[in-house]
């Protein structure tokens, strides 16, 4: 069997998605151009040699429409001989497609392959794509459909977590992410975004905020509570889960991952064309899931991921030095800490996208990235990168240093 | 063929249609009047004389609907999805047909036109409504499971619009004239005599016969594409909401939603197809055929007293006596007042006589603040009740209903104090919920005419009338009791009396189920969601708080004391004996019972339950499908044995009872509908397995039970048993 490695990762820096962010005046296919040309400039790639560009794009509608993978690489000068395809597995979609990307090579179908995602939440919002879950009554009602911050909130009083937990676990993330920028551990993989004339319009994390106190997102009403009661979703929470007596709302715009714009591109191969085009890998992908789990909970997936990688893998919780779970929301992270026991210090420790935001096609490509990079900074083996995915899915990967 | 539609074509060529159908009081709408309404209709679309139609009616409504009754036939034969299609295209397209012949048609309302009705109306190009007392117009079908199929979903969507059509469907709301003028869904609304001369004008102006539908270039009013933002949000925010409230077990608001939300996407033809399907597919649910049979048929022969003996002359009660003015005697003082009855309200003392009328007042006076109500009309009620504590008024009633403590020694002395002065034909009733009628009765002079009227609380809200026999009620007694039931505007079921006559028993057997879980370790949460889940309104520990715990408490030592040896404690009395005797909690009256309450008015369950009864470990938790049928079937197997040992005469009673007076869901048409759902065999077979998994006396099911499903039996519908208490012929 072929294994596949990863060569390389960029990502943009993360602009606040609102029309005052830094990357609002960017358009999405331009965030997928410039960071196709930075990891083909990086690795000084004849890019007759890419057979695939998979990206993934939640709300692939408007400029995000009309496979935005293909046209992006036909922005980016590559050859016309590069196909493209946008893919949608919701919030893990840049992590899928890194997955896609590895499963060609592992089945020997492709050498060199390009992941990653793209996401302008700024210019495209989310649910702009409609779909039949939500809206469509047959389907709403056979699927207990709730909003995810209903989930977020269902989850956490499932496990009993408290309003100050998910604060503190908020506020630690901001602390990490300040840290992190502050130090330099990004400086390698973060590709300055350029305007039409070469000039950069952002170099950082826009939403970061070291600053972020307690007693500051104390202040925060939970944002899904009415929303809860008035719309009649709390009463199918609990029609889902009727051993929970009512749903303890706790979550807002401060424990959840931030709206945000922003790109990135992973590149995968074969170790052949590695050899061949002088590139030395960086990591193996030992195993790469995506599983289906309860809808209504919807964020829950991340621990029977990882438990099902791990199986694949051969290995236990016990050999993963690091993990990156995505901060969808803190008691995301919180359940999947207290699922799998894994401490706070080798989970998210560079801060996530509660600081950082979430820009959903593109994440997944992001956090892989930044967990090889931390890995290697800590001379660690092996990392494991899950993301919760709407309509109750999650995506796991396990990668090990070479 | 019938000649329900009668042909009039005058000389400036407008055709007059008027309906009448030959041997009954509404127009109903089965398939002699489709026949002839086709037959008319293509007659005045194919005579060149006809330049337009009027249709309107002779009777006092317009269009009555639907035949409910013959669709029993329908709902319980099982047709074929395909039968049942082509009847109800053949109903529509015979609307569109209407719709589209090339000829203006106005709908001339001269009195109320409901479901079927109205979607004849909305069919026409033109509706003029009459204003007159009681008139309506209106989609109510969702009321019994069903939704309008003859177009009714999508000519509302058309002419007003998603959001304003979604609410007046899934609540089927009646409307009054100017209501559905200020609506869009009649045009004109004018004094009855105008009616025709209206109706008459506007065919005379030339008007288009097109619907704005069938031209180029229309837009559905507020968009139809569902996912535009606010439409999304509607959809979105209706489905949460129906789940929410419907818990899942009410089929017809989803589909009239889902005829929206497909139907705004489609061509009219096609819509109609598809509404026609959701239509169908409702048929084919026995939802809507419990709803018809309970809802409809069972109340509407029970509210026209069924159940009275025969060869009793007609009652009409003038004036009655209360003997207490509590909170039920005052109930029931307002009802009869507002109904036209003089009332003696008699208490104790005159404060708290007077304190019973301030109950009628304090009602009154909101609805008059709310426009509700004339001021005329709140005086005239109030005159009728006459607060005293003198009985000397009850010397010309003609009934008079006892509501004092439910205490044996009390009842007998008011008893006696009013049988000295009243008539001796009057009926002397109880409202007692628990003390046996014949018991009571034995105390008194004439106990012939003892009977038992059981009112629920509130009183003026309420239906429903539980009317007990007792073993030496007369028929003529019965029979003026009843009579009183009807001219209050209630619901009646009779029961023969026993311990708990039927719905006190019937819940109760439902709230024993629940609170002896509680003791069983099982999560409070899941024993309360898994009953509003099934369709009760509230929980058994939710009901036991609203109740009160402590009267609980005293009604099982009064049992206790009443029965002796012979007394067998319900599985639960020692989780209420805890609660009241150990820890002092009564209920909500006292700010803790099941729950706690906070000043506020929320409420959070105690979690002290768990420190006095442990709770079981998640694996061991059942699931919620288990923790329904505990309850469920603790019911059917009591509804059972009302049945076998008599308590009961008929089903449709323990239905209307169950329903309408103790929260039994309404989708499952009541005890024995559902019963006769889920099929006799199947239900035998859960309540033995019920029974040897947790008790077998609380599940044990009736010999009638095990016998009517060895012989294919059901409680209703053409195999259906013959009640015990209707083989015994009275002396």
């Amino acid at each position: 069997m072929t294994e596949a490695y990863l060569y390389d990762h960029v990502r943009t820096p993360r602009g606040k998605g609102k029309p005052d962010g830094a990357l609002h005046e960017i358009t999405p296919i331009q965030l997928a151009t410039q960071m196709l040309q930075a990891i083909r400039d990086r690795n000084r790639l004849d890019t007759r040699l890419v057979e695939d560009v998979i990206l993934g794009c939640v709300v692939p509608v408007g400029e995000q429409g009309g496979n935005i993978a293909r046209i992006a690489a036909l922005n980016a000068d590559f050859a016309q001989t590069v196909p493209g395809v946008q893919i949608n597995r919701y919030c893990g979609s840049g992590l899928e497609a890194v997955n896609f990307a590895a499963a060609k090579v592992r089945g020997g179908l492709a050498d060199l392959v390009i992941g990653g995602g793209v996401e302008s939440m700024s210019r495209i919002p989310m649910g702009a794509d409609g779909g039949a879950w939500a809206m469509d009554p047959q389907v709403a009602n056979k699927t207990y459909f709730v909003m995810q911050g209903i989930s977020a909130d269902l989850l956490a009083t499932k496990y009993g977590l408290s309003r100050q937990e998910c604060d503190a676990y908020a506020v630690e993330s901001q602390r990490r992410a300040a840290q992190a920028w502050a130090e330099g551990r990004f400086a390698k993989s973060v590709v300055p975004v350029k305007d039409v004339i070469g000039l950069p319009v952002l170099d950082h994390d826009e939403t970061v905020r070291g600053d972020t106190t307690m007693e500051k997102l104390a202040a925060l009403k939970p944002a899904f509570a009415e929303m809860g009661a008035k719309a009649g979703f709390d009463s199918i929470a609990l029609q889902r889960y009727p051993r929970l007596e009512l749903i303890e709302h706790m979550h807002h715009a401060g424990n959840s991952s931030g709206i945000v714009d922003g790109a990135s591109a992973v590149l995968v191969g074969s170790k052949a064309i590695g050899d061949q085009l002088g590139l030395v890998p960086r990591a193996r992908i030992r195993s790469a899931v995506t599983v289906g789990s309860e809808p209504t909970i919807m964020l829950d997936g991340p621990a029977t991921a990882s438990r099902l990688a791990l199986r694949k893998a051969g290995m236990s919780v016990g050999d993963i030095d690091l993990f990156e779970l995505n901060e969808a929301f803190s008691s995301v992270v919180l359940a999947f800490m207290a699922e799998l026991a894994v401490p706070h210090d080798r989970i998210n420790v560079n801060g996530g996208a509660i600081a950082m935001g979430h820009p959903l096609g593109a994440t997944g490509g992001m956090i892989i990235g930044i967990l090889l990079d931390e890995m290697e900074r800590r001379n660690l083996a092996t990392g494991l990168v899950t993301l919760c995915e709407a309509a109750g899915m999650a995506s796991a990967t396990i990668i090990e240093r070479v | 063929m019938s000649n329900s539609f009668k042909y009039a074509v005058a000389e400036d060529g407008i055709c007059t249609l008027t309906i009448d159908q030959p041997n009954s009081a509404t127009n109903v709408m089965n398939q002699d009047f489709l026949d002839g309404f086709r037959a008319a209709l293509e007659r005045a679309l194919a005579d060149d004389q006809v330049k337009g139609i009027i249709l309107t009616s002779a009777k006092s409504s317009f269009v009555a609907g639907a035949d409910l009754k013959s669709m029993e036939v329908t709902l319980f034969g099982k047709p074929s999805a395909k039968t049942l299609y082509e009847q109800c295209w053949e109903f529509s397209s015979l609307l569109r047909r209407m719709e589209t012949g090339g000829k203006p048609v106005v709908a001339a309302l001269n009195g109320p036109a409901l479901g079927g009705g109205f979607e004849i109306a909305l069919a026409s190009h033109y509706r003029i409504a009459a204003d007159v007392r009681g008139m309506m117009v209106g989609l109510p079908e969702v009321g019994v499971g069903l939704l309008p199929g003859a177009g009714g979903t999508q000519r509302y969507l058309r002419m007003i619009g998603v959001a304003k059509a979604l609410p007046l469907l899934l609540q089927g709301s009646q409307l009054k004239p100017d209501k559905a003028l200020e609506l869009g869904l009649v045009n004109e609304v004018v004094q009855a005599d105008d009616l025709l001369p209206a109706a008459r004008k506007w065919l005379l102006g030339s008007p288009d016969p097109v619907k704005p539908w069938d031209k180029k270039g229309f837009q559905v009013p507020g968009g139809s594409n569902p996912m535009l933002p606010n439409l999304a949000q509607l959809f979105m925010g209706t489905a949460a909401n129906l789940q929410a409230n419907t818990y899942h077990n009410l089929p017809a608001p989803l589909a009239i939603t889902s005829c929206l939300y497909e139907g705004m996407q489609l061509p009219i033809d096609k819509a109609l197809q598809v509404e026609c399907k959701y239509f169908v597919k409702l048929n084919l649910d026995p939802v809507a055929g419990n709803m018809v049979r309970t809802i409809f048929i069972n109340k509407g022969e029970a509210d026209k007293l069924v159940r009275r003996p025969a060869g009793v002359e007609k009652r009409a009660h003038k004036k009655i006596g209360v003997l207490g003015a509590g909170l039920m005697g005052a109930g029931v003082a307002f009802v009869a007042a507002q109904n036209g009855i003089e009332v003696i309200l008699i208490d104790r003392d005159q404060a708290a006589a007077d304190k019973g009328k301030a109950y009628s007042e304090a009602r009154l006076r909101k609805d008059l603040e709310r426009g509700r109500i004339k001021p005329e009309k709140v005086d005239a009620i109030l005159a009728r009740i006459h607060p005293t504590t003198d009985y000397a008024g009850l010397s010309d009633v003609s009934l008079v209903v006892e509501a004092v403590f439910e205490d044996r020694g009390v009842k007998a002395e008011v008893f006696a104090k009013a049988e000295a002065v009243m008539p001796a034909d009057a009926v002397l009733a109880s409202n007692t919920s628990a003390l046996p009628i014949t018991g009571l009765a034995e105390t008194t002079r004439r106990p012939a005419n003892v009977v038992g009227l059981h009112f629920f609380s509130p009183v003026e809200r309420m239906p429903l009338v539980e009317v007990i026999r007792g073993r030496q009620t007369g028929d003529t007694a019965l029979a003026h009791a009843l009579d009183f039931v009807a001219q209050l505007k209630k619901t009646p079921i009779l029961v023969n009396d026993s311990r708990g006559f039927f719905t006190s028993r019937f819940i109760g057997a439902f709230i024993n189920e629940g609170l002896t879980m509680v003791k069983e370790g099982i999560d409070p949460a899941l024993i309360e969601n898994a009953a509003r889940m099934t369709g009760y309104p509230v929980g058994a520990l939710t009901i036991s708080d609203e109740i009160g715990l402590d009267l609980a408490y005293k009604g099982a030592q009064q049992q206790a004391q009443d029965l002796g040896k012979d007394n067998k404690p319900g599985s639960s009395v020692d989780v209420i004996a805890t609660m009241v005797a150990t820890h002092g909690r009564h209920g909500r009256k006292n700010g803790k019972g099941f729950y706690e309450y906070a000043a506020d008015g929320g409420k959070r369950l105690w979690q002290g339950l768990g420190d006095i009864w442990p709770r079981r470990p998640e694996a061991e938790q059942p699931g919620v499908q288990e923790v329904k049928h505990r309850m469920l079937y603790a019911q059917f197997a009591d509804a059972a044995r009302c049945i076998a040992d008599g308590v009961l005469m008929d089903p449709a009673d323990g239905d209307i009872g169950g329903c309408f007076g103790v929260g039994f869901p309404i989708y499952l048409g009541g005890p024995f509908a559902a019963m006769d759902t889920v099929g006799i065999a199947a239900v035998v077979a859960e309540c033995d397995r019920l029974a040897a998994r947790y008790d077998a006396e609380r599940f044990a099911v009736p010999k009638l039970l095990r016998e009517m499903a060895a012989e294919g039996k059901t409680f209703y519908g053409p195999n259906r048993v013959v009640p015990p208490a209707r083989q015994v012929t009275r002396a």
